[in-house]
């Protein structure tokens, strides 16, 4: 049946919006521009306030990193993804991990059963990590974790790894997500009350600082702020407040910040709006910029930089039919790229349906090589700037998010204004306002309100309930094997330790290495720490 | 006689910490005149049950993403039968492939809201099929 209520040419709907329902003109001009300063706002790649991008050379000197996020079922399983994916071009490793191993349990607490490697890679103690990076040269490769209040411990667990490959704490490179905030705010992912999850994050900056100097200690994260419903601002706003707030707590304890700020590190959503996102990843380096130099002090260049990893937007893709989604991912890619991402992951056309399959991923990745190899984007550095559009809209939205940020400072900061639950607010009112545009059709979402169709299944990754007996069997294994006394001594020291409050590190490096689990490792800190209540709002 | 208002437990059961979902449609309910409870994150199936009695819900909605709804839901459904509970709706939504419905829909869910479900057709579905009291 013809559906009567869109016209032929579907008109686009006015008022005309960005995804965030930022208002944008039908034309900019130089006028739009009156008193721009080039070398106060934009100045060259590699020189401050680095709006149009963090190093002199960008991608001609290296590309982007194609880095996909990947793990599912038993160590084994993801262990083979993952030489899959090097193979085939990527050319750094990104690790997810199932919900118990998120949430700080073990494979085998009464809360993991059904949830064993559905969402990520099963990780309960060290010998599944060994497995995880077998044959993995960790010298040469580098490695993400998304791992947020365990993320100290994945990380002793990856310096023990490169240790038994005879590899040093000081030339294996990557990240850990490790950014509490944004959880009370957005992921949701917490265990502990925000002042000790503080205290940890600080003690991994400080060990990063002296130990593992290649690794960005943090990733301080919007992209979860933004798939929760947020308005590009505020993605941009509270990302770059949280980072505000991180660097205050280390300053607070002593650390000097041209040792821990170069390796802090930022993580941003690729949405929609394609040129919305542009502006926010330049207005995000000139906001970082200014703080650091100014607001902070920071005499280091290095200190400066805001480095970012970008992930396509999840939750703009759609379950109805699914192959839209590859175009999606291709133009959302496409503007991290312009925006000048340092490292990029493209999410799979069955996202809305699985754990990504070998030919999806294949495709999200073959994404990135095009926009690289064929597009010619990469050939000349920040290649929007200088457009009256992008320039403005970067304008803008610096100052709309310094709006939230200065906000935010006289509530208290990051810390108290989640206690007050205003970032959550936020989000949860954008969130709202986003459905209800959608069920009105003023933001059309192409086969789900408007050009609906039928469309045949596509396979999908599936994990069977074998997995868990296969990861329990090895659990089981590592505790029958491992030196019980050792394990109960390193867990007492670090219980100690807490209770001390000296730095964690050190102790939990300890109990990894004796193979005590990760549960068991969080059941000492929440003894210590406490737990964490989210008070219940909608 | 002011008609009672029919009560919706949203629920989140598992691990799964995605609450995007939940939260919209717990405010779309409210407005579309439902008195609406939400048990927040991370609840057991014992938990949800308890807060359903509890709170003489007429509806639960278990809203779930992580894939670990076959072990979840027919814990949920077990535990309504012990309690001898046969007067209250569940209806499901999230990640929920749909090659499960059928099993899930003969264990007693009464409906699965996909993704691309609209607020209005949850809202629709209640007013339809649930009373109140």
């Amino acid at each position: 049946m013809y559906d009567k209520s869109l016209d032929k040419s579907c008109p686009l709907r006015k008022p005309f919006t960005t995804v965030s329902g930022k208002q944008i003109n039908e034309l900019y001009t130089p006028l739009d521009l009156e008193n721009f300063d080039y070398s106060k706002e934009l100045g060259i790649p590699g020189e401050y306030p680095f709006t149009r991008g963090i190093h002199p050379t960008m991608y001609h000197g290296r590309l982007w990193t194609m880095r996909q996020f990947s793990g599912f079922g038993t160590a084994e399983q993801t262990n083979e993804r993952y030489k899959y994916l090097l193979n085939h071009g990527t050319t750094g490793l990104s690790v997810a991990f199932h919900l118990p191993t998120l949430m700080g349990m073990d494979s085998n607490h009464p809360l993991a059963k059904g949830e064993i490697g559905k969402c990520g890679v099963a990780i309960d103690s060290l010998a599944d990590m060994e497995v995880l990076f077998e044959g993995i040269p960790l010298d040469r490769i580098s490695t993400s974790m998304t791992i947020n209040p365990p993320a100290a411990i994945l990380w002793a667990m990856y310096i023990a790894v490169a240790e038994e490959q005879g590899v040093s704490s000081d030339v294996i490179s990557g990240t850990i997500q490790n950014d509490m905030l944004k959880e009370y705010i957005a992921q949701k992912t917490f265990i502990f009350p925000p002042e000790p999850s503080m205290k940890l994050i600080v003690d991994t900056f400080e060990f990063g600082t002296n130990e593992v100097p290649r690794w960005n200690t943090i990733s301080i994260s919007g992209y979860h702020i933004r798939e929760a419903g947020s308005t590009a601002v505020q993605e941009l706003a509270f990302t770059l407040r949280d980072g505000i707030e991180y660097v205050e707590w280390a300053l607070n304890r002593g650390l000097d910040i041209d040792e821990f700020a170069p390796r802090l590190s930022f993580f941003f959503c690729a949405h929609n709006d394609f040129f919305e996102e542009i502006a926010k990843f330049r207005a995000a380096r000139r906001i970082w910029a200014h703080a650091m130099k100014e607001r902070f002090g920071a005499k280091n260049p290095r200190s400066w930089l805001l480095r970012f990893h970008t992930q396509t937007s999840g939750v703009s893709l759609m379950a109805q039919q699914p192959y839209n989604n590859v175009i999606r991912v291709a133009l959302q890619a496409l503007s991290a790229v312009l925006g000048g991402t340092q490292s990029l992951h493209t999410n799979s056309l069955d996202e809305t349906y699985a754990l990504p399959s070998e030919d999806a991923v294949t495709i999200a990745l073959r994404t990135q090589q095009i926009i690289a190899h064929e597009s010619g984007v990469t050939n000349s550095i920040d290649p929007l700037g200088g457009s009256y559009f992008v320039e403005k809209l970067t304008c803008e939205m610096e100052e709309e998010a310094m709006d939230y940020i200065r906000r935010i400072d006289d509530m208290g900061g990051m810390v108290k204004a989640i206690e007050l639950g205003f970032p959550q607010k936020e989000i949860t009112n954008s969130a709202y306002w986003y459905q209800k545009a959608v069920e009105k059709k003023e933001k059309i979402i192409v086969g789900v309100n408007a050009f609906e169709k039928d469309h045949e299944p596509i396979s999908l990754l599936e994990i069977d309930e074998s997995v868990a007996k296969q990861h329990l069997a090895r659990l089981e294994e590592v505790k029958k094997t491992r030196n019980s006394a050792q394990v109960t001594k390193e867990l007492r020291d670090l219980k100690k330790a807490a209770e001390d409050e000296v730095n964690l590190m050190p102790f939990i490096l300890d109990c990894v290495k004796s193979y005590a689990t990760l549960g068991e490792i969080i059941e000492t800190l929440k003894e210590v720490f406490g737990e964490y209540e989210e008070p219940i709002d909608f | 006689m002011t008609e009672k208002k029919i009560r919706v437990l949203v629920a989140k059961p598992g691990l799964d910490g995605h609450d995007r979902g939940a939260k919209v449609i717990s405010r779309a309910l409210r407005d579309a005149g439902f008195e609406v409870i939400y048990t927040g994150l991370r609840r057991t199936p014992e938990e949800i049950v308890t807060a359903a009695i509890q709170e003489d819900a007429d509806v639960i909605g278990l809203s779930i993403l992580s894939g670990a709804h076959g072990v979840l839901f027919p814990k949920v459904m077990s535990l309504l039968d012990q309690n001898g509970i046969d007067d209250i709706q569940v209806i499901a939504g999230g990640i929920i492939p749909e090659k499960d419905i059928p099993h899930l829909k003969k264990i007693g869910i009464a409906e699965v809201f996909l993704p691309g479900s609209s607020t209005k057709d949850i809202v629709r579905w209640i007013q339809e099929n649930v009373s109140s009291g």
